[in-house]
This record gives structure tokens, C-alpha cells and sequence, in this order.
């Protein structure tokens, strides 16, 4: 019964998300109140559908009831709990109900915390949310629905693949769904704006907050991946360029210029329709990603069992929103006046400068991405783009932007002389090259590479804390002014520090990582960047779905000892796969990492991988501060004030 | 009022979803072989029947060929197989059986399970040859014209429908050519 | 159907995890050229992997072609041609630069002169702005006469 009433509370939700698409914007439009109002409360029906819908599904997982084809296909009844749980989410229909929750939860989000912004507003805001809500509900229904009986119904489950099987990927999708389904946000402000004429700098200043939590997200939910994928993949890489990572990754970055557009928008009414046509895009790209990740077009190491069906259905939708959202823009931003004045020299060009490197970077990306079907769609052949084309494109383009952002922070808006700059630039630009090369010359060898991540990351810092003084003019810090500071600005500072975090994080970690592939027979060492890796032997263990294999190597330093690590080779027995579990010993400024090969020789003698990572942990740290950063600035006062 | 300007995102749209559209037809995980169009490599195999004797393409020359590569270890040859027997019984082409990375012992077991389509099976049990023709997946098949060049690489099993739609006419085109 | 076929043929499937090997070499800078060769060169069999982090047969297959070759005293360069003699450009995740991947490699570069264009005519536009700062209720004043007149459009 559950399962038929998991999807019954589904239908429910898909009545509820017509409704809301309809019912409000007709309100809107012809100003009936009672139409208009009907749009809080039908969001919080649709939220309260979508969770009844996804907490039986999560029953049936947890009930090992495998009448239901989906949990056949990936639980199993010796999966721990927690696992069975996060099963739920493990393949494509259950993670896509997730997608439909998410939603809810946003939609519910903005009706509960909009009570300053018109009604009018917010109820064209929430159509526009529950007209993207019946796109994935009918998704569901139609292609992948999760909840389908399986007859007669098997004693035993398949099993969750077990890459899944591990505590980041509990966490991974609901962070990063909660980033891509945020932008939904931005999205239907934006949409609302259009469609109401009203692109002042109201909007901008309502979708703010929801675009900067929603960024946080993402940012967490990617980082998170990243993170995931170099423990449990055992090949040491934190990022691969993959089609399901760029898909991750160019919503990141729109939404990354958006906020900073956002700020022009809303602070001098400026750059309105280019605002606009960014919240348009930072959604379009996170709907396309799920359409790259679904339909089997790309071939990806997290790609869901795929379908050209169900990739044609997401295309016909992706038609739908953003066809129909950019054809409203064509006709609604030629309306758009803004004639603020700004000199070259001003806040407003470094944020435009910050806009277009951004978009570049995207527009990069996404031909990489592309380019091999672009090349098969022509008949010319299958070509693989991947992370040599990526590295060497991207980063020339990240260099400038992150040198840039330094500046962009303290000049002033509208017009700012060189002349008052000037002198404050030569001096950092000096000091950071001095302590870059510092930095550089305590690695092992002196790279050109090194010195310029180590140079860029001190210059962002040192001119973060530049800005933050200036603000206090010639008063200087008080406490009092530190109270008064709104928060956003302290966020916009940690969230750069974080940046540079992260770029000394990537720079070193590319640079001066080592790595060996070693055959060790019990007692024999290595020695790998000044450690010595001792293997003392391997046993047998059993899990509760595996069984396998773990070695115990003793890491050492002029013969002291640092680490114990103890890796893994599992065999898990119903899916018949073999994982390596790597053995991670985290330090702040390094890690080191052991993972499994094959047995070798009969004197047990096993083929291990070892792995000397410096700075790796700052590129999750920066990650964090960025995150951290993004939220102090989301939640800042002025936000949930009525202007 | 519509500008041009504003007219350029959507435009842009357009033919990133004709893209999309043609991207969901292909399959990016079949991958043309550059061999296509080039002389078929040589090798000098042993038989599956008599591994003391060895086989090379030399002998076919003049002749219209197919090259299968197949295993005892492939389900989907399995599902070829009877393919392979029905189109051995209109006798119109050579076929010779490229037995890659398997043993001897399955691997005759198998065709006397499932009947023998080849006129001559070869074995290549480290794969060797096998990485000549850029075999990447089993089963492959090659279509050699007279002159020893490869015109064609099916990757996959073959059907019954592409043994009508596509095997038997270019066979029959190849057949044709001096 | 179709990928649901192709998961038959592929020769190994649960390939996901780093094929680790223990391999000796002559002097550390061929060790250095078989680490990059491996890194750049694509599994065809895999979801998007390279040599070095597939465990699948293919991929062992490979890693072991490039070894022997690196070992014969190959160049790079001799390698990678073998590889795509055989297999195709589909082999390499450096794609090589040439008439069909022009696009690919200018693009970026293409990107940014579009930009600059846009952003010098921008920037020219709006130096050259005659508005002066409005005053919030200037500004109150001209919108509401904006959406009078647009209200006007719209029912004309």
C-alpha cells in the first residue's frame, strides 16, 4: 500500500504544482486577489505532497520491501540503514523525486520568508517555481517513476552500487541539489520581473539572498563531490574535467557572476538586462546538466543509467523553460532603460570585467564539453576533450580574474582615479611577489607555476584586508565599527580569502604531488617525499555486504612514526564489484594516501599505490570559506528589511 | 521593439537544442575505427582446430572477407551467433573467426554447441592482433574487400536486421568490385 | 536498447577503481613519460576514464602496449600515433589541433575578442552618458511614467 500511496501523495503534488503554475499568474494578470493569494498556501500543499511522496519512499527502502522495483534495483537487506537511506537518492529515479523535493522545499522557502515583497510579486515568482515543478513531477510520473511494482517480487535486493556506499555521497546530492534547484529562485524572480515590466532594482534586491544561499550550496554540494571522489575512487584527483562535473561546475560559475551583477543591479541600477539574462542562464545551465547527466548523450563516470527517452523528455522541457524564457527576454529587455554613467575606472567596469571572464570561462567549458557531439552530430568522427584542453584553457582565464578581483573589491563605484590607487598597488603587488617567492622557495623546487599561485593568492589577501580597513577611513578599527560593519561585507571578504585558499590549495597540490606504484611483501618499505610507507602485512575482513582484504602500512618520518593506514580491498558480494577503500592520513599541509592494487607473488606481496599530496586539504578549505563567507553575506540584515 | 541584440540568446538556444536533439541519436560510446578505409593488418595466428598450423590474411587476398572477432566469455556473441550460422548458409563471403583472449578447449566447445559459421577460426589468446585492429570491445566485425582493404567495422553484435539492412548488400557491393 | 546492448560488449564493466601496477623502469624520466602517456590517453572501454584510472582489460592492455613501447625506446610522439593508428583521435584527451578541432582550440580565444569588443563599446557608451545621478524620487517619478506609458503600448 505504501508504495501506491507514495505515488498517489506524487499526483497530489503534480494537482498542486498545476495549480500553482496557473492559478496566481492568472491572479497576477487580471487582478484577482483571490488568485493571488492561493499562491502561499498551494506551496506549502505542494511541499507537503512532494514529502508524504518521498517519505514513503524512503519506507520502502527502509523496509527492504522488494515488490518495489526501484529498491530491488539498489538496496539490498544487508545494506547498513544509513545506506539504505541514502539509497533513496543512490540512482535516477529517487534521486530525481529528490530534485522534485528540493523544489518544494525552495518554493515553500520563498512563500514562508518573501512576506515583505508584494503579493503580486511572489505569486508570479511561485507560478513561475511551480510551472518547473510540473516539468519534473510529469518527468517522474511518465519516465521514471520510482515507485513501479516488480511481480512476482524477489526475496533479495541487487544492492547499491558500492561507490555509492559511503558517507559523502549521504550528503553530496542534497547539497548539490539544493544549489541547482536554488537557482530556480533567481530564475523565476527574474521571470516574474519580466513578466510584470517592473525590472527595477527591486528584484535584484529581493533574488539576492536567495541567490547567494543558493550558491553557497552548490559551492558545498560541488566541493563535496570533489572531495568524495578523491577518497573513494582511490585515484588521488580531487577534479577530472568530467561532462557531470563541467554540468556542476558552469552553474557554479554563472551563479558566481550573477551575484556579482546582481550587487551592480540592485547598488546603481545598472547592467539590468545583462542581470536578467544571467539568472536566466545560471538555471538554464543547471536544467542542461541535468539533461547531459541523463540522457546518455555524454559518457561520464557518474552518469545515471541512461535513456534516450527520458533525454528526450528533459529536452522538450528544456525547451519549454528556457525557449520560452529567453524568447520573453527578447521582448521584454529592449524595454530596458539604464543610463547610469560609470568611468572606466569604477567598481561598476571591474564587476563587468569580473562578468565577462566568467562567462567566458562558461562558454569555455561548455565547448569542451560539447565539442565531441558537436564533431559526431557532423559526422566527423568521436573526439575526446578532457583535462589536458581543460587545464590549459581555463586556467589563463582564471589567472586574470582572480588578479582582478583583488582590485575590483576597494575601488569605487561610478568613477575612481588611478592616481588614488596607485601608489597602494605597486607597493602590494611588490610585497605579494616577495612573499610569493618566499612561499615558492620553501617547496621542495622553485616552479614558475607555484610562484605565480602562491604570488596571486598572497596579493588577494593582502588586498582583502586592504578593503576591510579602508572602510574604516581614518577613524580607524574600532569595535564599535566592526559592529556596525553589515555582514555582507564581512562575507564578501572571507568568501575572496577563499579564493585565495583554494588557488594556493590547486596550485600546489598540481605542482608538487608524487605519487608511486610500489610491489611490497610484508616488512618492505618505500620511501616517497621523505616518507617511508611500511608495509607490515594484510588480512582478511568481512563486512556486512563484503568481504576482503586489509593492508596495515606504517608511515614514518626520520624514523618516526606518523601514521598507522589501514586500506582496503573489498569484494562486494551481491554486485560481485571490486572497490578499493583508500587510507588517507589528512594533514594541513599534506596527505598522505594508500590504496590497494592486486596481491602479487605468494610471499603476500600486494601492488600499492602511494600518494604525497601537499596543500590538498585548502582546496576544500577554501571551498568551506567561500561557502562560509557566501552565507554571511546571505543572511545580512539589510536583506529582510521592507525598502 | 525587438532588437536584434536581445533576439541573440535565444538564437544561440536554438542551435544548442538542435545539437542536443542529434547528440540523443548517437551513441557516444561506439567509436569509429580509424582502420576504415586502410589495408587490413596482417597476422600470423594460430588455428583454433590445429594451433601447430598458423593462418594469415595473405591467403584470402583477391577475396571478399569478414573478420569476427569473438569470445567464449562474450554474452553478446552468443546473441550473434545464430546470426553469423544463417548468413554461413547462403554462402556468399569468407568468414573467419578471430578468437580473442580465451582458450582453446571453450572456445571449440562453443561452436560445437552452437555450430560452426567459419570457414576458418584463428586464436589470438593475449590479444596481440586483436590490439592491431583496435579491437576494443567484443564482438567486432571487419568487412575486407578484394584489394585486403577494410571497408567497414560493425561494433556490436550483429542482428538479424543488420544482417538484411546492412551485411548482406555491402557484401554484396563488395562482391561486385573487381 | 541501443546503450542497453553495448553494456554486453563492453569487456569489463566494474572498472572504476585505479588499476594499480608495479612497474620498474630504466631511469625515472621514462617512468615520468609513461605517467604522462597514461594520464593523457583515453580507455575506450570506460566511462570517461584514462588509462592510468581504469582497471578494465582493455586499459591494462594499453598500459602495458605503452610500457613495452617506452621500454623499445619509443618517442612519445611514435606512441601516441600508434594509439590513434588504431583507435582513433577517440584516444587522446589532448585533442589534437587541426581543421575539425579549430574551433575548439580558438574558441576560448574567440570568446575573449567578442568580449573585449563588447565591453569597449560599453564602456565607451556609458563614459559618454549624458544622465546625471537622479534622485530617488526622480527616479520614483520617471518609472511610474515609464509603466503608464508601457501600459499604453501594451493596450495600443
Amino acid at each position: 500500500m505504501i508504495p501506491e500511496f507514495g505515488q498517489f501523495a506524487l499526483i497530489m503534488a503534480l494537482i498542486m504544482a498545476i495549480l500553482l503554475a496557473t492559478l496566481p499568474l492568472i491572479g497576477a494578470a487580471k487582478n484577482i486577489p483571490a488568485w493571488v493569494s492561493v499562491a502561499r498556501p498551494l506551496a506549502q500543499a505542494q511541499l507537503l505532497s512532494l514529502t508524504v511522496s518521498f517519505g514513503c519512499l524512503v519506507y520502502v527502502f527502509i523496509q527492504n520491501d522488494f515488490s518495489v522495483l526501484y529498491a530491488v534495483n539498489n538496496s539490498n537487506t544487508r545494506l547498513p540503514l544509513e545506506f539504505r537511506i541514502s539509497a533513496v537518492w543512490g540512482a535516477h529515479e529517487g534521486s530525481l523525486l529528490l530534485w522534485a523535493l528540493t523544489l518544494g522545499v525552495w518554493t515553500s522557502a520563498v512563500a514562508v520568508f518573501s512576506k515583505k515583497i508584494p503579493d503580486v510579486m511572489i505569486a508570479r515568482v511561485l507560478s513561475v517555481m511551480g510551472f518547473i515543478s510540473i516539468g519534473f513531477i510529469l518527468f517522474i510520473l511518465v519516465t521514471s517513476n520510482p515507485f513501479e511494482r516488480i511481480f512476482p517480487a524477489p526475496l533479495e535486493g541487487r544492492d547499491l552500487n558500492p561507490l555509492l556506499q559511503d558517507f559523502g555521497l549521504i550528503i553530496h546530492p542534497p547539497m548539490l541539489y539544493m544549489g541547482y534547484v536554488g537557482l530556480s529562485v533567481a530564475f523565476a524572480f527574474a521571470i516574474a520581473a519580466m513578466l510584470a515590466g517592473k525590472l527595477d532594482a527591486a528584484w535584484a534586491r529581493w533574488s539576492r539572498p536567495w541567490t547567494s544561499i543558493a550558491w553557497v550550496f552548490l559551492t558545498l554540494g560541488i566541493s563535496l563531490g570533489s572531495w568524495w571522489a578523491y577518497y573513494e575512487l582511490g585515484w588521488g584527483g580531487w577534479w577530472f574535467w568530467d561532462p557531470v562535473e563541467n554540468a556542476s561546475f558552469m552553474p557554479w560559475l554563472v551563479a558566481t557572476a550573477l551575484i556579482h551583477s546582481l550587487a551592480v543591479t540592485e547598488k546603481r541600477g545598472s547592467l539590468k538586462a545583462w542581470t536578467v539574462l544571467l539568472a536566466i542562464f545560471a538555471f538554464s545551465l543547471s536544467l542542461l546538466g541535468t539533461f547531459l547527466v541523463r540522457s546518455g548523450v555524454l559518457t561520464s563516470v557518474h552518469s545515471f543509467a541512461s535513456d534516450p527517452e527520458r533525454g528526450l523528455f528533459i529536452l522538450i522541457f528544456l525547451v519549454l523553460v528556457v525557449g520560452s524564457s529567453l524568447a520573453l527576454y527578447a521582448w521584454r529587455a529592449p524595454e530596458i532603460k539604464s543610463n547610469t554613467r560609470f568611468s572606466w575606472f569604477s567598481k561598476e567596469t571591474a564587476l563587468l570585467l569580473n562578468n565577462i571572464l566568467l562567462v567566458i570561462a562558461t562558454a569555455t567549458i561548455l565547448l569542451g564539453t560539447l565539442y565531441p557531439l558537436i564533431i559526431d552530430a557532423l559526422n566527423l568522427g568521436k573526439i575526446s576533450v578532457g583535462p589536458p584542453y581543460f587545464n590549459s584553457v581555463f586556467v589563463p582565464i582564471m589567472v586574470p580574474l582572480v588578479a582582478l578581483m583583488s582590485v575590483g573589491v576597494f575601488i569605487r563605484w561610478k568613477q575612481d582615479s588611478v592616481q588614488r590607487v596607485k601608489k597602494h598597488l605597486l607597493i602590494y603587488l611588490l610585497i605579494s611577489l616577495v612573499l610569493g617567492a618566499l612561499s615558492t622557495f620553501a617547496m621542495p623546487t622553485f616552479t614558475l607555476g607555484a610562484m605565480i599561485g602562491t604570488t596571486l593568492a598572497w596579493w588577494v589577501v593582502l588586498n582583502m584586508g586592504y578593503s576591510f580597513k579602508q572602510r574604516f577611513k581614518a577613524k580607524g578599527i574600532s569595535w564599535d565599527g566592526l559592529k556596525k560593519t553589515p555582514r555582507a561585507i564581512y562575507g564578501m571578504h572571507i568568501a575572496h580569502v577563499g579564493i585565495a585558499v583554494f588557488t594556493v590549495g590547486v596550485t600546489l597540490t598540481s605542482i608538487y604531488s608524487t605519487e608511486k606504484d610500489v610491489m611490497l611483501t610484508p616488512g618492505g618499505s618505500y620511501s616517497l617525499a621523505g616518507y617511508d610507507f611500511k608495509f607490515a602485512g594484510s588480512k582478511r575482513i568481512v563486512g556486512p555486504n563484503y568481504h576482503g582484504e586489509r593492508a596495515h602500512v606504517i608511515v614514518s618520518k626520520d624514523g618516526e612514526m606518523i601514521a598507522d593506514l589501514e586500506p582496503e580491498k573489498r569484494i562486494y558480494t551481491v554486485q560481485r564489484s571490486p572497490m578499493t577503500e583508500a587510507a588517507i592520513d589528512a594533514g594541513f599541509f599534506r596527505d598522505l594516501f594508500v590504496a590497494m592494487g592486486e596481491p602479487r607473488g605468494d610471499q603476500g606481496g600486494w601492488a600499492l599505490r602511494l600518494y604525497h599530496k601537499p596543500f590538498i586539504r585548502w582546496i576544500w578549505l577554501g571551498t568551506l570559506i567561500m561557502g562560509f563567507g557566501g552565507l554571511l553575506a546571505a543572511t545580512d540584515k539589510r536583506y529582510r528589511k521592507v525598502k | 521593439m525587438l532588437k536584434v541584440k536581445f533576439l541573440l540568446p535565444l538564437i544561440a538556444f536554438v542551435l544548442l537544442v538542435a545539437l542536443l536533439a542529434a547528440g540523443l541519436s548517437n551513441d557516444p560510446r561506439k567509436v569509429p575505427s580509424p582502420l576504415v578505409g586502410k589495408p587490413a593488418p596482417d597476422f600470423k595466428l594460430p588455428l583454433l582446430n590445429d594451433p601447430t598450423v598458423t593462418f594469415s590474411p595473405q591467403a584470402l587476398k583477391g577475396k571478399v572477407w569478414l573478420l569476427n572477432i569473438w569470445a567464449s566469455w562474450c554474452n553478446a556473441c552468443r546473441a550473434e551467433h545464430p546470426v553469423l550460422n544463417e548468413l554461413a548458409k547462403k554462402n556468399i563471403v569468407a568468414i573467419v573467426g578471430f578468437d580473442y583472449k580465451d582458450t582453446n578447449a571453450e572456445a571449440r566447445a562453443w561452436l560445437k554447441k552452437l555450430g560452426n559459421p567459419y570457414d576458418v577460426v584463428v586464436t589470438d589468446q593475449k590479444g596481440l592482433a586483436g590490439f592491431d585492429y583496435g579491437v576494443y570491445g567484443v564482438p567486432e566485425t571487419f568487412f575486407i574487400d578484394k584489394k585486403g582493404i577494410i571497408r567497414y567495422k560493425h561494433i556490436g553484435p550483429i542482428s538479424f536486421q543488420d544482417l538484411d539492412k546492412i551485411v548482406i548488400p555491402l557484401i554484396k557491393e563488395l562482391q561486385a568490385e573487381k | 536498447m541501443r546503450i542497453f546492448i553495448f553494456l554486453f560488449i563492453v569487456l569489463q564493466l566494474n572498472s572504476v577503481y585505479a588499476g594499480v601496477e608495479f612497474r620498474q623502469f630504466e631511469r625515472a624520466e621514462l617512468e615520468a613519460r609513461y605517467n604522462v602517456l597514461i594520464d593523457e590517453l583515453r580507455c575506450l572501454v570506460c566511462q570517461n576514464q584514462n588509462l592510468k584510472d581504469s582497471n578494465s582489460d582493455l586499459a591494462k592492455d594499453m598500459r602495458d602496449k605503452v610500457y613495452q613501447m617506452i621500454s623499445e625506446g619509443k618517442s612519445n610522439q611514435q606512441i601516441v600515433d600508434f594509439m590513434v593508428e588504431r583507435y582513433g583521435d577517440f584516444v587522446l584527451y589532448k585533442p589534437p589541433f587541426k581543421t575539425t578541432t579549430l574551433l575548439l582550440w580558438l574558441g576560448p580565444l574567440l570568446f575573449f575578442v567578442i568580449a573585449m569588443i563588447v565591453l569597449f563599446r560599453i564602456i565607451r557608451q556609458r563614459t559618454q552618458t549624458e544622465s546625471v545621478e537622479i534622485t530617488a524620487a526622480e527616479h520614483q517619478r520617471a518609472q511610474a511614467l515609464l509603466k503608464s506609458t508601457l501600459k499604453k503600448d501594451d493596450a495600443s
